[in-house]
């Protein structure tokens, strides 16, 4: 396998500007990712800084309400500004600060990876800009808020969808611009080689502590791993590490929005093809004439119409399982969810929750699952209330 | 010798770029017909993309206004093949790797050898990705034609130059098409950089505006690209073709100054 693919999914499809910014991250990214002292601050940051190890919990009154598996949370929720993006943008920006770039850009659809980005350049005293869709901004404008709290710049993308797609080519039009002394911190695992494997390096301590604390717990590693898959960081973290063992089930689950059928969703690998799209190959949602489809899902941060090239690895290769949920299903998830564990679920984690609801029932009791909680709710409370639910009792 | 090559052999070649669809397909027929009479050497057609990259803010919106026209790859092939016996200069096709690749590349490659394609530029795929992309045109005798930009290492000029044929593009710029403050001094060491390894007509694109940019530059070049600058022409007539026909034959005529 050549080393920017995933099989024949990833490369670098970008203009020859950004080819020099490509291998000087992947230099500096070879370098220090096996630097102990690089290591040893980055993991000081995860732990007093981000609150890492995150906790294993059993979802003791969720498992007994759907009388399957065993389920069990990892939470992510509890990182520092509430998701699992932190992971990823401490890693780059400590490289940032080592190849000397005084520039931080980045893009955000729900918010959580521009509020962790803008967190980290506001620690490390780095200028921070960060594109988010106009849409978004007004999905989102408590994140908004946090990020301009945090000394970020946040410029509002009118193009096309005004969503996560566009902010990206924003993103990269500035860092083409700006290329020598800016870093683009990509917030999931897509984009052109090397970005998709740093992003996923830094993620995996998700699943790295889940399988140490798994064992610590049941004594055996666990049967089915669910991760919601936008561009697929949080589940790639949490696979990654399972990878090899081939008795544990990795399901990814994708934003079917309104319906499969309804063409307004989010899920490429369910009902996209391989395409190009923001420097990698991987599956893409387009029409007929290989134009980018808009995406559609009630979670920002699933809204994204490709997906990152180590899934549709996987996807190919079987090794992985992905799934679709509709936005119903997903609030349905969030409802539940918060009802009986007291644990407000981010949108787009709610997909994985209501996928664990829709096949627990079936699946014997002395299974275990373990489900990637990606990020807490708080940032989509708003939004859940003007859809004026009846809330459940 | 390529239909490209030749129009370097005798003289610089003056290139432009124009969206295909951008007003309509048909005015693009009438656009590329009066350039290729004004004396335009070489004509790009952009096949617009939904997500263009390396393009500034006037190519982009031509782009989702052809694409809003409902222009698609196949119909940018039927409008070429209804006027290539009357163009004389070589068209250049200018698109993203998805248009492509989702058309099928041998698809691609058939339908441009039969509408007398020249070139190839995509902007989004590097000389080291789908080699066999770029191999797979030259032998159908159309010119790939690569870009470079003012930080490419001395390594990748090297591997560019096994490549690449017809001309070599150099992004005059660190940026995306139609900036034009940006400043220009640096493209005689620029130029001078590139030649030391790579031995095909270059030319350069990005941010070229003007006769006085051209004036500037154009003693280190074989050729210089014009593209958001003819848009911006092209959008500011849109309802008015005579008047858009007339202020394209001027400004090609201001930009031959040498």
């Amino acid at each position: 396998m050549k080393k920017a693919y995933f099989g024949q999914y990833g490369g670098r499809y970008v203009p020859e500007t950004l080819i020099p910014a490509l291998e000087e991250l992947e230099e500096a990214y070879e370098k220090y990712s096996k630097d102990p002292d690089f290591i040893d601050e980055y993991e000081g940051w995860l732990k007093d800084y981000c609150g890492r190890p995150t906790p294993l919990y059993f979802a003791e009154r969720f498992t007994e309400y759907l009388k399957g598996p065993k389920i069990y949370l990892k939470r992510e929720d509890l990182n520092h500004t509430g998701a699992h993006k932190i992971n990823n943008v401490l890693g780059q920006v400590l490289l940032a600060k080592r190849m000397n770039k005084k520039r931080i850009i980045a893009e955000t659809g729900a918010g959580q990876h521009g509020v962790a980005t803008a967190t980290a350049a506001a620690r490390f005293g780095l200028e921070c800009i960060v594109y988010m869709g106009a849409e978004d901004i007004r999905r989102q404008a408590l994140n908004v808020y946090k990020m301009r709290l945090l000394g970020a710049k946040v410029v509002p993308v009118y193009s096309g969808s005004q969503t996560l797609k566009e902010a990206i080519n924003e993103a990269i039009r500035d860092w083409v611009t700006n290329v020598e002394n800016t870093h683009y911190v990509i917030g999931s695992v897509v984009g052109p080689h090397p970005y998709p494997k740093i992003v996923r390096d830094f993620q995996r301590i998700i699943g790295d502590e889940a399988k140490i604390q798994i064992l610590e717990k049941e004594g055996r590693l666990p049967d089915y791993i669910v991760a919601c898959v936008g561009g697929g960081s949080n589940a790639m973290g949490i696979f990654y590490p399972f990878i090899e063992d081939k008795d544990v089930e990795l399901i990814g689950v994708e934003a079917a929005g309104k319906g499969l059928e309804t063409g307004q969703h989010a899920a490429s690998l369910t009902a996209g093809k391989v395409g190009v799209l923001h420097g990698s190959k991987s599956y893409v949602l387009q029409d007929e004439d290989g134009q980018i489809q808009l995406a559609y899902s009630i979670s920002a941060g699933l809204d994204y119409p490709g997906v990152g090239p180590e899934h549709s690895y996987l996807h190919d290769e079987k090794r992985t399982q992905y799934v679709s949920i509709t936005d119903e299903e997903a609030l349905k998830g969030f409802e539940l969810l918060t009802k009986l564990e007291g644990i407000i679920p981010a949108f787009e984690s709610s997909h994985a929750i209501a996928y664990a609801m829709k096949i627990a029932p079936s699946l014997d009791k002395d299974k275990i699952m373990l489900i990637n909680l990606s990020g807490r709710g708080d940032k989509d409370v708003d939004s859940y209330r003007k859809l004026n639910r009846k809330v459940i009792e | 010798m390529s239909k490209i090559s030749e129009v370097f052999k005798s003289n610089k070649a003056l290139i432009t770029y124009v969206t295909a669809g951008d007003p309509s397909l048909e005015a693009t027929k009438e656009i590329i017909l009066e350039l290729n009479k004004d004396g335009v050497d070489i004509i790009e057609v952009g096949i617009p993309f939904s997500d263009p990259l390396a393009d500034g803010p006037i190519i982009q919106k031509a782009s989702q206004k052809a694409l809003k026209n409902g222009v698609t790859l196949k119909k940018i092939f039927e409008t070429l093949d209804e006027i290539k016996e009357d163009v004389t200069c070589p068209l250049v096709l200018m698109g993203y790797y998805n248009s492509i690749l989702n058309y099928g590349i041998n698809n691609f490659i058939i339908d441009s050898v039969n509408t007398g394609i020249s070139g190839v530029i995509i902007p989004d795929l590097p000389f080291d990705e789908e080699e066999e992309f770029y191999a797979k045109i030259k032998e159908n005798g159309i010119d790939p034609i690569l870009l470079v930009a003012p930080n490419t290492s001395e390594e990748r000029l090297k591997e560019i130059s096994k490549v690449c044929s017809g001309f070599l593009y150099c992004v005059s710029i660190m940026g995306v098409t139609g900036d034009s403050q940006a400043p220009i001094e640096h493209l005689k060491e620029y130029s001078q950089r590139v030649r030391k390894y790579i031995d095909i007509p270059l030319a350069i694109g990005f941010g070229i505006d003007s006769p006085e940019k051209v004036k500037n530059i154009i003693d280190y070049f074989d050729g210089i690209i014009v593209g958001s600058a003819l848009i911006k022409i092209i959008d500011k007539n849109s309802d008015d073709k005579v008047k858009m026909l007339k202020e394209i034959k001027s400004f090609i005529k201001s930009l031959k100054v040498w």
